[in-house]
């Protein structure tokens, strides 16, 4: 996936979680630049990341992140394994 | 009723549009408020948000008190301005196994577990008396589902020491527990994480990082059940099951293949489906749901089905029955009338899409379960929804079913008679109004929660509450039981007066829409006038407060002779009934005994049902 395409769905989704469709990601924004995104807003976020994405974070990742490019990070690094693996069974 | 906040749950739905769920819910008409304490031993901020959904969804709008995290205990146990202020309406105790203090160890012995068994139930007991006196509220308290891991294996389950064996102990104690306190519900998590699985329940990471006790999946299953018990608390819960018939009931369409063709009894894996559908429906009547059979065909046909020999529900099972050719949302309209109930009383069950979708734009009030069209999913579809939970069963909830279908038999006698009066005299109407008992308190806090129509405050009250009543000589409590010849209509009616200053207010009157236009209302108020000239009264003060639904009482103080005195603080109208000259009673149909032992069958439970 580009990350282009990972960023918009991530916005896609806080954009739901926080019910205000006009927010706005970029890699630099932190959770404190969104008003609402609070801790337990932030819980909620994690869990609908990890359904969308149909991936599981690890207890470390659940720490704190710094922005959201490190989230982006996270979800990248997450999925590529995944990705590689179906690219192994190409022909 | 949106996608997903009704059974089959959608929880990543749910969590993702939360927030804007909440907030169309909120533009709903009419909510009822409600102060709810949330007093969690883990964290309850997605509990809360869920149940608050489920609430709304159903009218309720929930005002919580949240305690910190894990403080369930001390903000109960130890003074707390904050929640005294708040005075809760009612306390859910959300605790799950991680609060279970300390399980036997491999070194004790039978009475060093049976003592920590012992202790922990005494914790709960303490908490269940202290809300109990000071909250004078309802509680909901989860019980503990079995543990994440089994240390012991299989012995886990049976050796005093096991961790499996003490928890199952535990939630014995606590059914008991619950038996014997009416104020106290369980919220029975120990089945639904079974019924979901422990596996999808526990979510380790979720616990350690945000001290969830359960899975996210989890959450909503566990609010829409604590919220399920809050509606039932409420009265809120649904009365009558209509049922389509050709592939709902039994397999194939009656008016084409014949009595022969349907598929019904135990021939078949499908027919035998359809037989353990209708013994589930069965079992929802004999414990007070009401049947209605609502089906696009000939009547003749329609009943014919009934006649089969397998067929567990027979046609006197129904106290409703349309069959036409007639849209669906018209007939169920019909069902309502008949049946004296709200249509936001009925939950419709049909295999067709396109019925259910018919009904669902055309009558928004009614439930429409997504049943499907397979029949091992109606039950389990019907089970988890929820819509006919119940804090306890009465004898009148055993015995509404043969009511209501007596009721038919009433209204096809009214068509013989030369006049209104005339038939009024055949019924032989015999009624018991006397003082609240500690015998009819469970029915009358039942009947105070659920009844919208005929209803002048639409003030509900606990059980609490009503025993605080009950023998306080500042209060004129009645209640009416009615019975006539075709059987027992149970307790029906319900007045509260205060007196102040000599002068008495009345602050509740009620009737069940069982027996409109019986004459009831004024035995009633014949009654009360006495009680209140005993105790030397001046005027009676009544009060109508307009809700959605009560708009047929709207001109009963005018109509029992009270003079209007302006309007109340919430829109209503004030009513002022003088005491001073003399009263003639109004009722002529009934004859009313004061004395609850006069009235058979009412010690053991009423005896509807049997002339």
């Amino acid at each position: 996936m580009t990350p282009d395409k990972l960023q918009d769905r991530l916005t896609a989704i806080v954009r739901d979680i926080l019910d205000d469709q006009t927010i706005l990601l970029n890699r630099e924004t932190t959770a404190d630049d969104i008003e609402d995104w609070d801790s337990l807003a932030h819980i909620n976020i994690i869990l609908a990341v990890e359904k969308e994405f149909n991936i599981r974070f690890d207890l470390e990742e659940l720490k704190p992140m710094e922005n959201v490019g490190e989230l982006l990070d996270v979800i990248q690094g997450k999925m590529a394994p995944a990705a590689e693996a179906l690219g192994e069974l190409a022909p | 009723m949106a996608h997903g906040i009704r059974y089959p749950l959608d929880a990543g739905f749910l969590l993702r549009n939360k927030r804007s769920l909440r907030r169309t819910l909120l533009q709903s008409q009419g909510l009822l408020e409600k102060r709810i304490a949330i007093l969690g031993g883990s964290t309850t901020a997605e509990v809360k948000d869920m149940l608050e959904l489920f609430l709304l969804n159903d009218g309720i709008k929930p005002i919580f008190y949240e305690s910190e995290y894990n403080r369930y205990y001390e903000d109960l146990m130890f003074p707390n301005p904050a929640l005294e202020q708040f005075a809760p309406e009612l306390i859910y105790l959300h605790t799950s196994n991680v609060n279970i203090t300390r399980y036997p160890s491999l070194k004790d012995g039978e009475t060093e577990a049976e003592a920590l068994l012992a202790a922990e139930l005494a914790r709960f007991r303490a908490l269940w008396d202290k809300a109990a006196e000071q909250y004078n509220c309802p509680i909901i308290q989860n019980n503990f589902e079995l543990p994440h891991h089994r240390g012991l294996g299989n012995l886990d389950a049976y050796d005093l020491r096991g961790r499996s064996r003490f928890i199952s102990a535990l939630n014995s104690h606590f059914a008991e527990e619950a038996r014997r306190r009416t104020s106290l519900h369980l919220n029975d998590i120990n089945y639904l994480s079974a019924w979901f699985g422990l596996e999808r329940w526990y979510d380790k990471a979720l616990w350690h990082s945000y001290k969830y006790a359960m899975s996210s999946d989890a959450v909503p299953l566990l609010a829409d059940s604590a919220a399920s018990i809050i509606k039932a608390i409420l009265g809120k819960t649904r009365k009558c099951l209509v049922l389509d018939l050709d592939n709902t009931l039994w397999g194939g369409a009656i008016g084409e293949q014949g009595l022969e063709g349907i598929r019904i009894g135990k021939e078949t894996p499908e027919a035998e489906a359809y037989t353990e559908f209708q013994q589930y429906i069965r079992r929802l009547r004999e414990r007070g749901v009401i049947l209605a059979v609502c089906s696009k065909n000939d009547p003749a046909n329609a009943q014919l089905g009934f006649a089969h020999p397998d067929s567990v529900l027979k046609l006197e099972d129904f106290s409703a029955f349309q069959a036409n050719w007639e849209p669906k949302p018209e007939n169920l309209r019909a069902i309502a009338a008949s049946l004296n109930i709200g249509m936001d009383s009925l939950v419709f069950v049909d295999d067709s899409p396109m019925e259910r979708e018919l009904v669902q734009s055309q009558a928004p009030e009614v439930a429409v379960p997504q049943i499907g069209n397979d029949v091992t999913h109606y039950i389990s579809t019907l089970d988890k929804i929820g819509y006919f939970e119940t804090v306890s069963v009465s004898s009148d909830d055993l015995s509404r079913s043969t009511f209501y279908a007596k009721n038919s038999a009433r209204l096809s006698q009214q068509n013989k008679f030369a006049d209104y009066a005339e038939f009024l005299r055949s019924l032989e109407m015999k009624a018991e109004i006397a003082a609240f008992s500690p015998l009819y308190l469970d029915r009358i806090t039942q009947l105070i929660n659920k009844t919208n129509q005929f209803n002048v405050t639409t003030r509900r009250y606990t059980k609490s509450e009503l025993e605080d009543i009950l023998g306080n000589e500042d209060f004129v409590a009645l209640y009416g039981r009615l019975t006539d010849k075709f059987g027992d209509n149970g307790l029906v009616s319900v007045m509260i007066g205060e007196v102040r200053s000599s002068q008495i207010h009345i602050d509740l009157w009620l009737m069940s829409c069982r027996v409109l236009k019986r004459g009831m209302e004024d035995a009633m108020f014949d009654r009360f006038v006495a009680a209140a000239r005993s105790r030397d009264v001046t005027a009676i003060h009544g009060y109508f407060n307009p809700t959605a639904k009560n708009a047929m009482v709207s001109g009963l103080f005018e109509l029992m002779g009270f003079t209007s005195t302006g309007k109340t603080d919430f829109g209503g109208t004030a009513w002022r009934f003088n005491m001073e000259g003399s009263y003639t009673p109004r009722n002529h149909f009934i004859e009313v005994t004061h004395d609850p032992r006069q009235t058979p069958g009412q010690a053991d439970g009423n005896r509807a049902g049997h002339p």
